[in-house]
């Protein structure tokens, strides 16, 4: 291994093998010498195939693909979670993995017992820990709740305890899920100030995320992972166009997005289509009507990526009156609204519900995804563009 | 030397540590008395004992400090149910961390040996106790009873280290082990006397380590009246024949755990 290269990864494939049900039995066991080589192929998913890339030190290195592409097995296999079924992988230093923030927490315990128990998942001493428990409880704000069971936090002090503690481990390598970039607008910006600092102490940072804004600002170089295999290599930049392109073709089978629907079917909505322009973003569809309906309230709601509300409005609420749609008729809505959406996936849940509000006749969770593509990146939906006032003086004092 | 060893095993140590503090804080939460149960427990136990095998059943006529006796089987065998009974889910219930962080997996099943040590030691403080009102002689013999502490040690962890193994793979192992115990546990001379089974029998049952553990407990303990192996076979030797179980014990078991253990991950 080159001196500067800190993880190897040499030829890796991954296999799993699922028996008809799950958990074994001793039955399978038995069964299972009666099976033939065919059907015991059939419960084989190749998760990876013929994974060769090296990192060096002091590189922040990004792991980029769709869902089920077999980047989150890849990142298990570099922290040892996983053991490869071909090739090997080899790293050097210390490595800490962030699969998920606050491993091994337990509820039951109290706060300040939880301390000690992720910290000595992350290597620390309890020595180790009390030296720094002030700092940890300090950054987290919960200096008042240490004494109080976990089960009784809020998951937003939950993570900002699991997050002080993350901060703090000392490690050459660090692997880091996009799952602790979740959370509140607050506690996002908290984690880009923490990659900031990963990025200015060169510490070596191997980072897996769907945001391609995050991998261009951070990463120096990646992976693009694709149906098992690594598809592309090179700068950071390359990966993300890349990447984009992919999942802006996808999209338009609205594949990506968990699709949920329900209502008494009165009405069905049909044709959700989305444009997007520079200036307004228009979001049409169609209302189909199958019984008679009175005056029914028409709505829609934007979500962003991680399934935050970030608008959305109904006939209502602007005072539309549809009038009585007859078992037959159907009626074209289209919503305009200026395009202040920063860099991200959008999702369209259009709905129409009965005039008292209540009774639901068709709601389309994920009906249409659109995505918007700025060259500024926010941890915020909405970029209104901002107009910044910078006045110099003399403080009071 | 020492320090390269200490720096090698320096996660394995801390980890254990926090896991078996964790795992007493954990164990009589929410419980009015607390930890004051891991005494209550085992003295409990004794009184009943004490009233069905001393005044009813009346097993142990002939046996000195019979209920010392008594209780000194049954401690040790809750100890071995409790490491090993206790191990068989032991890995699959940590499939949550095991799943997203790597450490070395024997922790959780010495973590798991250790917490159940420190409830034998309590135990074991209340036999000895009862040792005391009993009017049970001490002996210098009694200075080996460490060593088959030890020995039982070993062995529940073999046990435990297996089962737990192959638990992740064999949802059954729970019940065969539950089923085994239960013959076990009366194929054991705990309750009874071994004089009361033919010589033949208790032969064999004595090539089990933790019957071999239990009658050489007593023997050193509380009264040179006990059938231990060496005196059965005529010959010291005959106790190579437990001990060989429990090391060949040990290799398999840690031989099956070392090649399992890299897969809990995905198969947990």
């Amino acid at each position: 291994m080159h001196e500067d290269t800190v993880i190897r990864v040499d030829n890796v494939s991954k296999d799993f093998h699922y028996t008809g049900n799950k958990a074994g039995t001793i039955k399978s066991l038995v069964t299972g010498i009666f099976q033939s080589e065919q059907d015991k192929n059939a419960d084989i998913q190749h998760a990876l195939k013929n994974v060769s890339f090296e990192i060096k030190k002091g590189e922040f290195f990004g792991i980029v693909g769709r869902n089920g592409s077999g980047k989150s097995t890849l990142l298990k296999l570099l922290a040892g979670i996983y053991a490869p079924n071909q090739g090997e992988i080899t790293t050097s230093g210390k490595l800490v993995p962030f699969i998920e923030l606050g491993v091994g927490f337990n509820p039951e315990l109290t706060g300040r017992e939880n301390v000690y128990l992720n910290g000595a998942l992350l290597g620390f001493s309890r020595k180790e820990i009390e030296n720094m428990y002030e700092d940890i409880v300090e950054f987290a704000e919960l200096s008042k709740f240490m004494g109080q069971k976990l089960k009784n936090y809020s998951s937003g002090m939950q993570v900002r305890l699991a997050f002080s503690m993350a901060v703090r481990a000392h490690a050459d390598i660090l692997l880091i899920d996009e799952v602790l970039a979740v959370g509140d607008a607050d506690f996002q910006r908290k984690c880009f100030d923490y990659f900031k600092e990963l990025k200015r102490t060169k510490t070596t940072v191997v980072f897996v995320s769907h945001d391609m804004g995050a991998v261009r600002e951070y990463c120096d170089r990646g992976i693009l992972v694709e149906e098992s295999e690594i598809i592309l290599a090179g700068s950071a930049e390359k990966i993300a166009t890349q990447y984009n392109k992919m999942f802006n073709e996808q999209t338009a089978d609205a594949q990506q997005v968990e699709q949920e629907r329900w209502g008494n079917g009165a009405v069905s909505i049909d044709e959700v289509t989305t444009k997007v322009a520079k200036d307004n973003v228009d979001v049409t569809y169609t209302v189909n009507a199958k019984e008679d309906v009175d005056n029914p309230i028409i709505g829609f709601r934007l979500r962003d990526a991680q399934g935050r509300d970030v608008l959305g409005t109904n006939t209502k609420i602007e005072k539309q009156k549809p009038g009585v749609l007859r078992k037959g008729d159907s009626l074209t809505i289209r919503w305009r609204f200026p395009n202040v959406l920063s860099d991200g996936t959008y999702i369209v849940d259009p709905s129409v519900i009965f005039a008292d509000s209540i009774t639901v006749a068709d709601w389309w969770d994920g009906a249409a995804t659109f995505s918007i593509k700025t060259s500024r990146h926010f941890p915020y939906s909405v970029d209104p563009g901002y107009e910044v006032d910078l006045a110099k003086g003399k403080a009071r004092v | 030397m020492f320090s390269k060893f200490a720096s090698r095993y320096r996660y394995s140590v801390i980890l254990l540590k926090q896991l078996v503090i964790t795992d007493f804080k954990l164990r009589y939460q929410g419980s009015f008395l607390g930890y004051i149960w891991s005494l209550l427990r085992p003295l409990a136990l004794f009184a009943i004992l004490y009233v069905v095998f001393t005044k009813f059943l009346k097993l142990g006529n002939g046996v000195p400090h019979y209920p010392v006796y008594l209780l000194l089987g049954i401690v040790i065998w809750n100890y071995f149910i409790e490491v090993t009974t206790g191990s068989v889910s032991a890995i699959v219930s940590k499939g949550d961390i095991l799943r997203k962080i790597n450490f070395p997996k024997y922790v959780i099943i010495l973590a798991g040996s250790f917490s159940a040590l420190i409830n034998l030691f309590l135990n074991l403080v209340v036999v000895g106790v009862f040792m005391y009102f009993n009017q049970v002689e001490v002996r210098a013999i009694g200075l080996l009873f460490p060593i088959l502490v030890l020995e039982l040690f070993i062995f529940s962890l073999a046990v435990a280290f297996f089962l737990s193994a192959a638990f992740v793979r064999f949802r059954d192992v729970s019940y065969i082990w539950e089923v085994f115990t239960q013959g076990a546990f009366y194929a054991t001379p705990i309750l009874y006397p071994l004089s009361l089974i033919p010589d033949r029998a208790a032969k064999i049952l004595l090539l089990n380590p933790i019957a071999q553990i239990i009658q050489d407990s007593r023997y050193v303990l509380i009264t040179e009246n006990t059938q231990t192996i060496s005196g059965l076979y005529g010959s010291p030797y005959a106790r190579l024949i437990p001990v060989a179980v429990v090391v060949l014990s040990v290799v398999i078991a840690a031989v099956y755990f070392r090649s399992r253990s890299r897969f809990f991950a995905e198969e947990v």
